[in-house]
């Protein structure tokens, strides 16, 4: 395991590297002085004094060079000033990053959860009335982009039935964490669905293939009873192939998570990133790009390392 | 033994592949379906301005948001724009959007493919690599990146979703090629003295076209998600023309979302009925054109 979790760990690094290139290099095709983003908009420098800090962020050399500085920079945490109110990139993404990880967590929870749930049902209960109705609901879910499912989602449940506020943190005046629960709950499940549906289908053929296998045969001829069986062999080796998909809709679920934000106005950081694009914001469109990047790679990774844990056959391959 | 003279019921029909497949697919009740549905939704886009009584840009200051009824079928928007006419002309671009982007992938993916594919060894091995790192690479950022550095703009957004959909073809392309490689008509081909690009051309890559098929079913579908997403959030196309996704924009504001639904419904439930007869479609042409592949 240890020598498997080096390997995969080596392979991240130059992927890393490469990620950072390109967005160093979209970085280069963004209008405006790069110059610009590393001064404070309180702060206004004379030509000399700008031509001092040019020479001292090396900007003044080739762009190979500028591209390790700019690395050096970024991973001392510095990726500049917002334009549009001067504060610096990585605080303001600091401040917006937990409540969309709050989001993505229990939209995932909820999908990974609900979406093996109804998956090893539609399995078991092949071909019957049940499974049919969840593989059509399955195609609706994959067939809905998600900012529709959370138009579709706010209308009907927070504007129509009023069961939950129509977006925001937590009410004005109010807070404490059973309010933010309440606000967070419809987004999130929305967020869910795209998960459940993909996995729904996933574990499905999963556990169908793994149901006519000998050793689920002898376990049940064995006398072990159905739910026994079904939780303790099945459920283990149909969930292997499930986890690498969990981990290749990771990206899907921050896309997703980026349009739900700003349907429900929940302050994350997709939320933050739709604003800078909005107000062309580029050193906050840079540093966020980066971050998400980064995320989905560590996602990626993490994915990789689960999957070698559950199934031995992966680590010496 | 009287010898049976051949009449028209007891000739033997050939079976063709083509037929034998045409079989498999119509037993797929719900890929007919989505057949079905698919061209009903082509059909009244094409038809769009036969159908409308207005113009899709036709102001009417007088006629502002009106629910549907009477002369509007389906209302009107706060410029007094029909709202049918704008949603079928909206379906007009949303499809092309996607098949021209899907087109351009296919392009992309499979010359790319097939050169890994066919060639095989160091060729091989560099194509993956690139596909692999355009693969891991979280497309959503990159797609609004780059969307917002570049600019709006049918054009763009086409370009934008086709590059980005490339790696997924190279990948199935190159997989079928490896199989048909080994075939025995390829090494035929190459006794009688055929060069590699005759080979490939006129052998090799029309077996693969069953694979592009269901990839440009499934890529037409993925490409409207994509476009209605990019123009939903004001970066792909710009009003005043009309796609399903900036038709949606206007729902981003509460009020309109929950007082004039009609501006925007008819919109979302097109998508979502276009992709789920497009994945239909994708789901019966796989099973129908290769069997063999597991799910």
């Amino acid at each position: 395991m240890g020598l498997y979790t080096l390997r995969r760990l080596l392979v991240s690094i130059p992927l890393l590297l490469v990620i950072s290139a390109v967005v160093f290099t979209l970085l280069q095709f963004t209008p405006g002085d790069p110059l610009d983003a590393y001064i404070p908009p309180d702060q206004v420098l004379s030509a000399q004094q700008r031509e001092i800090l040019k020479i001292d962020l090396g900007l003044d050399q080739s762009k190979p060079v500028q591209y390790f500085k700019w690395l050096g920079r970024a991973v001392q945490g510095d990726l500049g000033y917002r334009i549009k109110n001067g504060q610096p990139v990585l605080a303001e993404l600091g401040r917006r990053l937990p409540p969309t990880l709050l989001l993505m967590g229990l939209g995932m929870t909820v999908g990974v959860v609900l979406g093996i749930f109804f998956g090893i049902i539609a399995a078991v209960k092949r071909y019957t009335l049940l499974d049919n109705t969840l593989t059509f609901l399955a195609f609706l879910g994959i067939s809905t982009p998600a900012f529709l499912a959370g138009l579709l989602g706010m209308y009907v449940f927070a504007l129509k039935l009023g069961w939950f506020p129509a977006g925001g943190y937590q009410t004005p005046g109010q807070g404490g964490v059973l309010d933010i629960l309440r606000h967070l709950i419809l987004p999130a499940i929305i967020l869910s669905v795209t998960y459940i549906a993909i996995l729904m289908r996933y574990t499905r053929s999963s556990v169908l293939e793994v149901l006519f296998q000998d050793y689920v045969r002898t376990a049940s001829a064995k006398g072990v009873r159905s739910y026994r069986v079904i939780a303790k062999h099945v459920l283990r080796n149909a969930l292997i192939p499930v986890v690498t998909v969990i981990g290749a809709n990771i990206a899907n679920l921050i896309g997703g998570a980026v349009f739900l934000e700003s349907i429900f106005s929940w302050p994350g950081t997709g939320q933050l990133y739709l604003d800078a694009i909005d107000s062309r914001d580029y050193p906050m469109i840079m540093g966020t790009t980066l971050i998400l990047a980064i995320i989905i790679l560590l996602a990626n990774l993490i994915t990789d390392l689960l999957y070698g844990l559950i199934d031995p056959r992966i680590r010496f391959s | 033994m009287t010898a049976i003279a051949p009449s028209e019921s007891t000739k033997l029909r050939a079976q063709t592949p083509g037929s034998m497949a045409l079989k498999r697919f119509l037993r797929h009740r719900l890929a007919v379906v989505g057949l079905v549905l698919l061209g009903v939704i082509v059909l009244l886009v094409i038809f769009g301005p036969l159908i409308a009584r207005f113009g899709p840009d036709e102001i009417d200051l007088l006629a502002r948001n009106q629910p549907p009824g009477g002369a509007h079928w389906l209302g009107t928007d706060p410029t007094g724009r029909d709202i049918l006419a704008r949603t079928l002309s909206a379906g007009r671009v949303s499809l092309m959007v996607g098949l021209f982007s899907t087109l351009i992938s296919v392009v992309i993916g499979t010359t790319l493919g097939a050169l890994a594919g066919y060639f095989g060894g160091w060729v091989d091995n560099v194509i993956m690599r690139f596909v692999d790192v355009v693969m891991t690479f979280p497309s959503i950022v990159v797609l609004l990146t780059l969307a917002a550095i570049v600019g709006p703009g049918i054009d763009k957004t086409i370009i934008i979703i086709g590059v980005l959909g490339w790696p997924l073809a190279a990948r199935l392309v190159r997989a079928k090629l490896l199989s048909v490689r080994e075939l025995d008509f390829i090494s035929a081909a190459t006794a009688l003295g055929a060069n590699d690009r005759r080979i490939l051309l006129r052998h090799a890559l029309p077996n693969v076209i069953d694979v592009l098929v269901v990839f440009v079913s499934l890529g037409v579908a993925s490409g409207i998600l994509t476009e209605a997403g990019l123009s939903f959030l004001g970066l792909g196309v710009q009003p005043p023309q009309a796609s399903w996704g900036n038709l949606l924009s206007s729902a981003r504001e509460i009020n309109i979302l929950e007082s004039y639904v009609w501006q925007w419904m008819p919109a979302g439930l097109l998508i979502i009925l276009t992709v789920l007869a497009t994945n239909f479609l994708g789901d019966g042409l796989r099973d129908a054109l290769d069997p063999k592949a597991k799910q």
